[in-house]
């Protein structure tokens, strides 16, 4: 059980800081979301079933696509380097 | 120099949250009220999940907040990011066909999140999840098609109209309640619905219809904004 919980504890802090460090912005909207669903993960290890399930569909889903989407509007939407200067 | 205080900022924050974290017991309660609902709610509202209970029944007016907060907050994203312009016709010269798997895999996912969305909202009151929950993932199930083929669009007039009717039967199931002499938004049982079987689908009385409502609102408001903000342009890089 405490393994399990620092591997999820573990995967939640590194794309934390990939969210950080990543250049590019999809790919940082993306680790915000591993983050969410390992979130899920432990509150469904710690017995709130509810709370997991509104972090997964909130957090993870609308929270992330709500983010693309932003991006999208205010133009920041690059796949890569090589795509753009295509 | 801002980058050092900002650092010592966070440092206190975090030796402050460490030295309350080790103080506290983890996994003990220490709130008493979660004891007597725990013991009171089967019988007296008649779920098989207690979180149902609280939202709905103990702390109904609080789930009523809720729900103006996240008409309030999507009101207001969707009239900062979405704003509609005349390019529309622009745009759908470019719109650019979706990739073979992402369509079919969208046009699968579809019913089954529909379906899940719905037995989430259904048996909110007897297992995890309700209408929160159920209302996002049918919102999430109505925008696929919208992300994965462009062209598409959901009428905006019926989600408005979904939307309301779901606040204004939250609203009317509360006053319902007031008619049989019990407090706003209480659920109840002893009328024609009958009070059915504990565990079953048909029990709680009110509260499943309750927590229908809160579901179709919030998947309707989602969708509504996810959609409203999808159909604003993309903004032309002009810095770069």
């Amino acid at each position: 059980m405490i393994w399990i919980v620092s591997f999820v504890v573990f995967i939640m802090l590194a794309s934390a800081l990939a969210v950080l460090l990543l250049p590019n912005l999809i790919a940082a909207v993306a680790a915000s979301s591993v983050v969410s669903l390992s979130l899920a993960v432990l509150f469904a290890l710690m017995k709130a079933p509810d709370v997991a399930m509104t972090e997964a569909a909130i957090g993870a889903g609308l929270s992330s696509l709500l983010l693309a989407m932003a991006l999208r509007r205010l133009g920041l939407w690059q796949l890569d380097k090589e795509q753009e200067s295509k | 120099m801002r980058n050092i205080s900002s650092l010592l900022f966070s440092g206190g924050l975090a030796f402050l949250l460490l030295v309350l974290a080790t103080q506290l017991p983890f996994g003990h309660t220490s709130m008493l009220l979660g004891n007597d609902i725990l013991q009171a709610a089967p019988d007296e509202v008649g779920t098989g999940n207690i979180v149902a209970a609280v939202l709905l029944a103990y702390r109904g007016i609080d789930t009523l907040g809720e729900l103006a907060i996240l008409f309030t907050a999507a009101a207001s994203v969707g009239l900062i990011l979405g704003q509609r312009s005349n390019h529309s016709a622009k745009r759908d010269k470019t719109i650019t066909e979706s990739h073979f798997i992402t369509s079919r895999a969208s046009d699968l996912m579809m019913p089954l999140l529909i379906i899940v969305g719905f037995y989430i909202i259904f048996y909110g009151h007897l297992t995890p999840g309700g209408g929160f929950q159920g209302g996002v993932i049918l919102a999430i199930a109505f925008f696929l098609p919208v992300l994965t083929r462009p062209g598409t669009t959901i009428d905006h007039g019926m989600i408005t109209i979904i939307e309301g009717l779901a606040g204004a039967g939250f609203i009317m199931i509360g006053l319902w309640a007031m008619l049989y002499g019990k407090p706003f938004l209480q659920p109840f049982f002893d009328t024609f619905l009958g009070n059915g079987i504990f565990g079953s689908l048909w029990s709680a009385g009110t509260l499943p219809l309750l927590y229908l409502a809160v579901g179709l609102k919030v998947g309707a408001e989602l969708a509504g904004l996810l959609v409203t903000i999808s159909e604003a342009p993309a903004a032309e890089v002009e810095r770069t």
